[in-house]
């Protein structure tokens, strides 16, 4: 059997297998493939050998230890799982096997159990935490959008902000679905945190992150934890809005608010106008009528206040009749006082008229009526100086009225003394004082003084009155014949 | 001047909107309970009445205005959104 010689290059088993290693690790160094997984086995060293397979064929893979404890769920027999990772061979055994780097449950079961167990694990590190909800502002100016430009989601948000309360809204466009979409919608959230406050492009006060309807596996991106972190991260008050409202995902737990629908975010972000703009309405209103009554009540006031002023001429009406009743009885001769003092109290009296204070307080009404308008605020002090003036007055009006009434009183007491001096002059003057020395006062019988002997009829009855008494007598002889004693 | 009476004096440009539709309600309330002075009731009407105002600005002056995010190596900036 003869042989021709080749001229192949010849190879070492070991340079053989070293280069197949070679090119599989180069061809499969990034490879993901689905498969249900078979038999189990950890090894004692802690590396995990699984065999993944299909209906046609089996892949041999490992896990090596590092990989298999970060596993955050336990890989079974019969488990749909995606693995990532590297083809290698083992060259002693001539085999090659998958080294998985990335190992996930597949379909949907598996998911859920997934996004369960990473649901638990952030929020023991407390990103869903209550008190990290921040409160939505009230009226926002700016509103940050991340969600993809095309499609109904965005134009329902704008569709219902328009028909609440306009406003400015700046949309950040991402994919929403697929491999890249995670990425994108963090750094979307991020990047509006990091405008700053005073930048070209305003801050927003408020973030929207929404995307429409679909399946668990459309919406996966916000299950992803790179979005559920920015979520968390954000300081700006985040409102998530994914799928309907029996999806939940987990940028809803991190969210401060979440929305059943992307329509259903745009009410809680702004108020409806109409309303505010009633309440400022109808609170202007309110103003406006509590000021008018305050003011009412205000001139009520003024007027009670003016009603409680003392009537000027009860301050000097007391005085005036007892100067009026002194003047009766001392007549001129006080006239010159009276005048005098009179006309300090006109004087003061005439200020005191109540149609002067009355024409002040009917300009104070005017303008305290005018305060309606300019609401100026200076009536109350005036009321009170126009008091003190009047207290004042009075005071002068009382100090006056007693200086009056002590020189009234001492000018009643003068005449008194006047009046009994001239009385006992009169007493020095009388007749009597002649009888004493021992004349004696002749009358007829009529009581007539009689001056003469002429006057004396004969026979005449006549009665002579001594310093002592009367005596009667009668004349016996006529003119001619005046003696006493016959 | 009281504590309340220092607040009041808040510079009303930066007052948001809601701070300003609360103070107002409150000096109403106050106005109509009638426990304040005439002159009292003066600088909290002319207050009040500034308080209205301005948030009868922000109502007024609410405008709907669409941009969109264009990233660049310069940084983020703004374009008219289009959307699809």
């Amino acid at each position: 059997m003869s042989q021709e010689p080749s001229n192949a290059p010849e190879f070492s088993v070991s340079e053989l297998s070293g280069a197949i290693k070679r090119r599989l690790e180069d061809d499969f160094g990034n490879v993901r493939v689905r498969g249900e997984m078979g038999r189990v086995t950890i090894a004692r060293s802690g590396h995990v050998y699984v065999d993944l397979k299909d209906a046609n064929a089996v892949l041999s893979a490992v896990m090596w230890k590092g990989v298999a404890a970060a596993l955050r769920f336990r890989p079974e027999e019969g488990m749909e799982v995606i693995a990532t990772g590297k083809i290698s061979t083992f060259p002693g055994s001539s085999k090659y096997q998958l080294i998985i780097e990335r190992l996930e449950p597949a379909g949907v079961g598996a998911l859920l159990a997934q996004l369960e167990e990473r649901r638990k694990r952030l929020a023991a590190e407390g990103l869903f935490d209550p008190a990290r909800k921040q409160a939505l502002p009230y009226l926002p100016e700016v509103i940050g959008v991340v969600s993809s430009p095309t499609g109904a989601v965005i134009k329902d948000i704008l569709h219902r902000l328009s028909e609440r309360f306009p406003v400015h809204v700046l949309l950040w466009p991402v994919l929403v679905q697929g491999d890249k979409a995670a990425d994108q919608v963090a750094r979307a959230i991020a990047g509006f945190n990091r405008l700053p406050a005073d930048g070209a492009v305003p801050r927003p006060d408020v973030l929207i992150v929404a995307r429409g309807g679909g399946s668990i596996e459309d919406l996966w991106a916000f299950n992803e934890e790179v979005v559920v972190r920015a979520a968390a991260a954000s300081t700006i008050p985040l409102i998530s809005a994914i799928g309907h409202e029996t999806d939940t995902t987990l940028i809803d737990f991190a969210s401060d608010r979440r929305a059943p629908t992307p329509t259903g975010a745009a009410e809680m972000a702004v108020p409806v106008r109409l309303e505010l703009q009633e309440r400022v309405n109808l609170t202007g209103a309110r103003l406006s009528r509590a000021m008018v009554r305050g003011l009412e009540r205000g001139r009520i006031e003024l007027r009670a206040a003016a009603a409680r002023l003392p009537r000027p001429d009860t301050l000097f009406n007391a005085a005036r009749q007892r100067m009026d009743v002194l003047e009766l009885r001392f007549g001129p001769s006080l006239r010159n006082l009276m005048s005098i003092k009179g006309h300090g109290l006109a004087a003061i009296g005439g200020r005191l008229r109540p149609q002067v204070l009355r024409q002040d307080i009917t300009r104070k009404q005017a303008l305290v009526g005018g305060l309606e308008q300019r609401l100026t605020a200076a009536f109350t002090r005036r009321t009170l100086s126009e008091r003190d003036a009047l207290t004042r007055a009075a005071q002068r009006l009382d100090v006056a009225s007693q200086r009056l009434s002590a020189a009234l009183s001492r000018h009643i007491d003068l005449k008194s003394r006047q009046l009994a001096g001239q009385a006992s002059l009169l007493e020095a003057l009388s007749y009597r004082s002649a009888l004493a020395r021992g004349f004696a006062v002749v009358r007829t019988e009529k009581g007539t003084v009689v001056r003469g002997k002429a006057e004396v009829r004969p026979d005449a009855r006549l009665t002579l009155t001594f310093v002592d008494g009367e005596v009667k007598v009668r004349a016996t002889d006529g003119p001619v014949q005046a003696s006493l004693f016959d | 001047m009281s504590g309340a009476a220092d607040a009041s004096q808040t510079n009303l440009a930066e007052l948001s909107f809601e701070a300003a539709l609360d103070e107002l309600e409150n000096l109403v309330a106050k106005l109509e309970s009638g426990q304040a002075s005439l002159e009292e009731s003066i600088s909290l009407y002319e207050r009040g009445a500034l308080l209205k105002a301005h948030c009868e600005d922000r109502l007024k002056r609410a405008q709907m205005r669409v941009d969109q995010i264009v990233e660049s190596p310069q940084g983020v900036g703004l374009e008219p959104a289009r959307l699809g």
